[in-house]
């Protein structure tokens, strides 16, 4: 039926900007029938993006996707992508916790009704878990909400592999294997051989390369938000891999500041493990230290800077945190610059008990000229501001409050350049005032900054590194799993 | 085998079943001759009309609202109910029918707007209030026979509420639990995202659940004056915390779409009986609101914990 | 420079309710042809400051955030009012001693809330609903639905008026021109602020959220308290039903001030306005000589309407 030469999906000089920010910068790419796509690159390279838009759960900025029915889809959509035979597995889960397995899969397939619907949809759905996954010791009858997540895991990629009304082309698994355990992983890409040898179509994205070199047919590497190689599986290695998705001869000792002097004297200002469990290497910062956490994001990152912010009494430190994820962490939608940036300072600027409003206007407007948030006026609302402004509403909310440690939430997201460039120089100098600084960054150019870095992976540090030791090839070989 | 006994989801589904059972132990043990037909069709005399108004609380509650006015809609429906209903049945008919269209409304309403359910429904309490008064100005009226006759029809064997519970609970739980559009109306209260995308509406969904909380609300308003003959517009102002307090003694949980219809009937009748078991205890009827509260917080705590052991099971 | 003056006028949310206040009496007295103009007023000045009692509360509560509501208000005024008429017995020597019990009576059911909402994880709706069972139950079996003539002091006091103002106005005024600025000046009301609009981000610009939602939901408690106590001295004693209108009135009182349902956004004045409003427009309707009927259906309308109009939270 498929013509097994022609692609199932081709992409034409695929862009798409984020406001200032360009996350794909023109993409070609062929999928061909019966391939096996693995698709590797670090933080921002546009992984995430370029699948979100094959499933089209967002549009292109321009360029062209051609699905070869002669129809090249301008505005290619959520119901167009599944009409097409697309399915995703994504990373956030997409159950009813409160529905049975059985339920969810007729949720996701309105074509299974009437009298029998629950036998058919049970019949579907413990099918592909039996085919996908031998004794994987799940009840069609089970809660979602009451499974482990590997399992719900399990059913949501059996759910996607699963056929009623319409062929499946293409599976797109983004980190699929994340919560399996090496088994249910083996069995899982053992399965995407079978679909793939059935002529169907996979893209599969995973931080373990060797599940990458061995299950893909073809590899290819993105970064910056282009495709800057794509090859056979085969003439990749993990070596290769590695050496390719970083940026090539990147000096990130520019900034050498040699601090790590103190590291063998003193006893660290602050020590914390990752996990619950106290298990592998401690993160240690020192007084006036820039320690640098990096990784895939979703690695325990944030959760273990969010988890040091809750201790800052146990610590007797005082601390302030400066959110990435603005809308969710940061900003209060109904308030003023000024209040935004005032909020963590208000202790200090009482007068009787009562917030001094000149005080408060006077601590917006330094910080505004500090750290020139462009601005007439401090008191109009903060969603007026750009949203690289609202971030450095954030940093000044920080900076201008009496904490002596900053955390900092991979805060430079969808910040522009130049705004980069000023906010380096402060927390420089902010640091070299004696202050404190864990930053969580996904950017590798930002790592140089630091005196020292953490590279977490699976929630727990798999390296620590100085500043004289780092390299962009340690940081992604730290990321990027070891084969076990 | 043994550690499925033990589930949590099995002791939560079983909570509703065990606390009517001990409930029903005691009042038998404080009270043998309870143990009759008689006995029991005086000691669940009110539990249908309860039991109808659980269920509208609890449709409402699977899409993650709250209902604060079904008391005064169940009142609003007894009034026309011994009115119009009795003396011109076709457009006491069509006015029950669109009152259920217009809980329809509400829902949808509560949806296109994103308004908080507990705001609306509190002020359209006074609305059914409003309504029931002019209905009804003074307490009176006559229900119609033939509703008379139903309700107070003898059946053999137990009485005629257990039957109609049994019946009623098996109907919602096909509807709810078993049919296959029943499981995307829950999918909504449990991941409404996931629905949508694969392309249910919402509102749709919303629509019904709200236009059948209104169909049961009307179902107890009728079942209440087969039973107490008269209405007058305040006469089931308590339903609205009896109906909540049912479904979480049934249960149902107030977000995630997690309910279940037979719980929420039997969460209604150990609510009614409770009442008459405190009787039996000579506990003042001061308490009697001050009970049911206590059980509400007692079945939470309950709940917390299972939950909690759950959740350290899992970690 | 007039232009600009009106658009600053126009975000003012708390104007919508003066200017219906006004509309709604200058209606009633175009009717009464200038009759009781001031004593409509002034009556409406007594009764209103009752609900900007317990409107201060129910706001704060309110702006803590979607799902924070304190639906314990009633049952809370109801056992302060009882508690400290039959403690203090008439007397008014017992003036202070009596106050200080309803603020105590207010704390302790504040405290049990917020225990029930953090300890036992119950949604605040349902925490507050539950213990307002209990607390009603507790007052009724306390006060032996015997009525206690307040002390002849507090009576005087609730209801003097000078040069028509009522003296509690008078009194309540700074009361509510200082929670007016701890809201928008103090680390509490700041916090109150943020929380409201977004819990994780206050938590993490340092704010104590747990500290900052039980002071709430005490403070909404002990205002409850101060109300059921001056509203027994205003009305001739603490009645077991004395509360009941306060759940619906404190409720749309925040709504139609121009309070946001969605949290972090709370107006101060906005309470008068509504107050007012709310029992000029009850005046108006009587005057009219429209039945309790049509009154009911306009309120429910009328907080259904502003509701819808102000459009629901954030998404």
């Amino acid at each position: 039926m498929n013509d097994m030469s022609r692609p199932i999906v081709k992409l034409n000089s695929v862009e798409k900007n984020f406001g200032a920010v360009r996350a794909l910068d023109g993409v070609d790419l062929d999928i061909l029938p019966g391939e096996c796509l693995g698709l590797v690159g670090h933080n921002g390279a546009g992984k995430s993006t370029l699948m979100n838009i094959l499933a089209g759960i967002q549009t292109p900025t321009s360029g062209i996707l051609d699905f070869g029915d002669g129809g090249t889809s301008t505005n290619h959509n959520v119901s167009e992508a599944r009409r097409q035979g697309i399915r995703c597995v994504f990373q956030e889960l997409s159950l009813c916790p409160n529905l049975t397995v059985t339920e969810n899969a007729r949720i996701q397939h309105p074509g299974i009704k009437g009298w029998n619907w629950r036998a058919r949809a049970r019949e579907l759905i413990l099918g592909h878990l039996d085919e996908i996954f031998p004794n994987h010791g799940i009840s069609a009858d089970d809660l979602v909400g009451d499974l482990s997540i590997a399992k719900r895991q399990m059913v949501e990629i059996a759910r996607a592999f699963s056929i009623v009304d319409s062929d499946i082309r293409l599976v797109i698994l983004d980190e699929p294997t994340s919560s399996l355990d090496a088994t249910i992983a083996d069995q899982l890409m053992a399965h995407v051989r079978r679909f793939t040898g059935a002529g169907g179509s996979c893209v599969l994205i995973s931080h373990l390369l060797e599940e990458i070199l061995t299950t893909s047919d073809r590899i290819i590497v993105m970064r910056d938000g282009d495709v800057v190689d794509s090859r056979p599986a085969q003439d990749f290695s993990r070596q290769t891999l590695v050496e390719t998705m970083g940026s090539v001869a990147k000096d990130l000792h520019e900034f050498d500041q040699n601090t790590d002097s103190k590291r063998s004297e003193e006893t660290p200002y602050l020590s914390i493990y990752p996990t619950e469990a106290h298990r592998g290497i401690s993160l240690n910062a020192h007084k006036g230290e820039i320690v640098g956490l990096a990784g895939l994001s979703g690695h325990g990152q944030t959760d273990t800077l969010v988890r040091i912010y809750d201790r800052r009494k146990q610590y007797g430190i005082e601390m302030a945190f400066v959110a990435g994820d603005r809308q969710s962490d940061g900003v209060f939608p109904l308030w003023t610059i000024g209040q935004n940036i005032s909020i963590s300072s208000i202790r200090n600027l009482l007068n009787l008990g009562l917030l001094d409003l000149k005080r408060e206007h006077e601590l917006a407007e330094e910080w505004r000229d500090k750290i020139a948030i462009r601005t007439p006026d401090v008191n109009h609302n903060i969603l007026s501001l750009s949203g690289g402004n609202q971030q450095k509403a954030l940093f000044a909310r920080a900076f201008g409050s009496p904490a002596d440690t900053i955390l900092m939430d991979d805060p430079m997201r969808g910040v522009d350049i130049g705004t980069k460039q000023e906010v380096y120089e402060m927390i420089r100098a902010e640091a070299a005032t004696g202050r404190t600084f864990i930053w969580y960054t996904t950017e590798m150019d930002e790592l140089k900054h630091c005196d020292h870095v953490y590279v977490f992976r699976n929630g727990q540090i798999a390296a620590d590194l100085s500043s004289q030791e780092l390299t962009e090839q340690k940081v992604l070989h730290a990321s990027f799993e070891e084969a076990s | 085998m043994i550690s499925q006994l033990t589930s949590p989801r099995l002791l939560r589904s079983l909570l509703p079943a065990f606390s009517l059972t001990v409930i029903l132990l005691a009042i038998f043990y404080l009270q043998p001759r309870a143990m009759s037909y008689f006995g029991l069709n005086l000691l669940l005399n009110l539990a249908l009309p309860i039991a109808f108004a659980t269920l509208a609380q609890m449709c409402v509650i699977t899409v993650n609202d709250l209902d604060l006015g079904i008391g005064a809609f169940v009142g609003f429906v007894a009034c026309v109910g011994v009115t119009w209903l009795n003396d011109q049945p076709l457009l006491g008919f069509l006015v029950l029918a669109a009152s259920i269209l217009a809980y329809g409304a509400m829902g949808a309403l509560i949806h296109l707007r994103n308004l908080p359910s507990i705001v609306v429904t509190l002020g359209m309490s006074f609305v059914w209030l409003g309504l029931a008064l002019l209905v009804l100005p003074t307490p009176g009226g006559k229900a119609p026979a033939i509703v008379t006759a139903v309700m107070k029809f003898k059946t053999p064997f137990v009485p005629m509420t257990i039957y109609a519970s049994i019946a009623i609970a098996l109907i919602v739980h096909v509807a709810l639990k078993r049919s296959a559009y029943g499981a995307v109306l829950r999918g909504v209260g449990g991941n409404p995202q996931s629905v949508a995308r694969a392309s249910w509406s919402l509102v749709r969904a919303k629509i019904t659940m709200y236009a059948l909380a209104g169909f049961f609300g009307v179902m107890s308003g009728i079942s209440l004056i087969g039973l107490t003959s008269a209405a007058d517009a305040n006469i089931a102002l308590r339903y609205t915390l009896l109906s909540i307090a049912g479904v979480i003694l049934g249960g149902g949980e107030f977000v995630g779409g997690r309910i279940s219809p037979i719980g929420a009937v039997l969460g209604a009748i150990t609510l009614t009986l409770a009442g008459s078991f405190l009787s039996f205890l000579r506990i003042s009827p001061d308490w009697q609101i001050g009970a049911q509260g206590a059980i509400l917080i007692i079945v939470l705590a309950l709940r917390t914990v299972i939950n909690r052991s759950e959740a350290r099971k899992l970690a | 420079m007039t232009h600009s003056a009106l658009m600053k006028l126009s975000e003012k949310p708390w104007l919508w309710a003066f200017i219906g206040a006004t509309c709604v009496w200058i209606a009633t007295i175009i009717f009464t042809g200038g009759q009781g103009a001031g004593e409509i007023l002034s009556a409406a000045l007594s009764f209103g400051t009752f609900s900007v009692i317990v409107g201060i509360g129910q706001m704060y509560v309110i702006t803590l955030g979607p799902g924070n509501v304190d639906l314990s208000i009633p049952a809370t005024m109801t056992f302060a009012g009882v508690v400290s008429m039959k403690i203090i017995d008439s007397q008014n020597s017992m003036i202070l001693t009596g106050l200080l019990i309803a603020l105590a009576c207010g704390a302790a059911v504040g405290v049990f809330n917020y225990g029930l909402i953090r300890l036992l994880r119950i949604p605040p709706i349902i925490a507050t609903l539950s213990s307002s069972f209990l607390v009603q139950s507790s007052a009724i079996a306390y006060g032996r639905g015997l009525k206690i003539k307040p002390p002849p002091l507090l009576a005087d006091f609730s209801t003097t008026k000078i040069l028509g103002v009522p003296l509690l106005a008078i009194c309540v005024m700074p009361l509510a021109a200082f929670m007016g600025l701890v809201l928008h000046r103090t680390v509490y009301g700041k916090s109150v602020l943020a929380i409201g609009q977004n819990p994780r981000a206050a938590k993490l610009a340092g704010v104590r959220v747990d500290f900052i939602r039980f002071a709430t939901y005490v403070l909404s408690a002990v205002l409850a308290g101060f109300c059921g106590y001056v509203l027994s001295g205003f009305s001739g004693g603490a009645s077991l039903n004395m509360g009941a209108e306060y759940l619906l009135a404190s409720i749309a009182v925040v709504v139609i001030g121009g309070t946001s349902v969605a949290g972090g956004y709370s107006n101060l004045p906005g309470l008068w306005g509504a107050s007012l409003f709310m029992f000029l427009l009850v005046t108006m309707l009587n005057t009219f000589g429209l039945s309790a009927g049509v009154r009911l259906i306009l309120t429910g309308a009328i907080i259904v309407g502003v509701i819808v109009l102000a459009g629901g939270r954030k998404n």
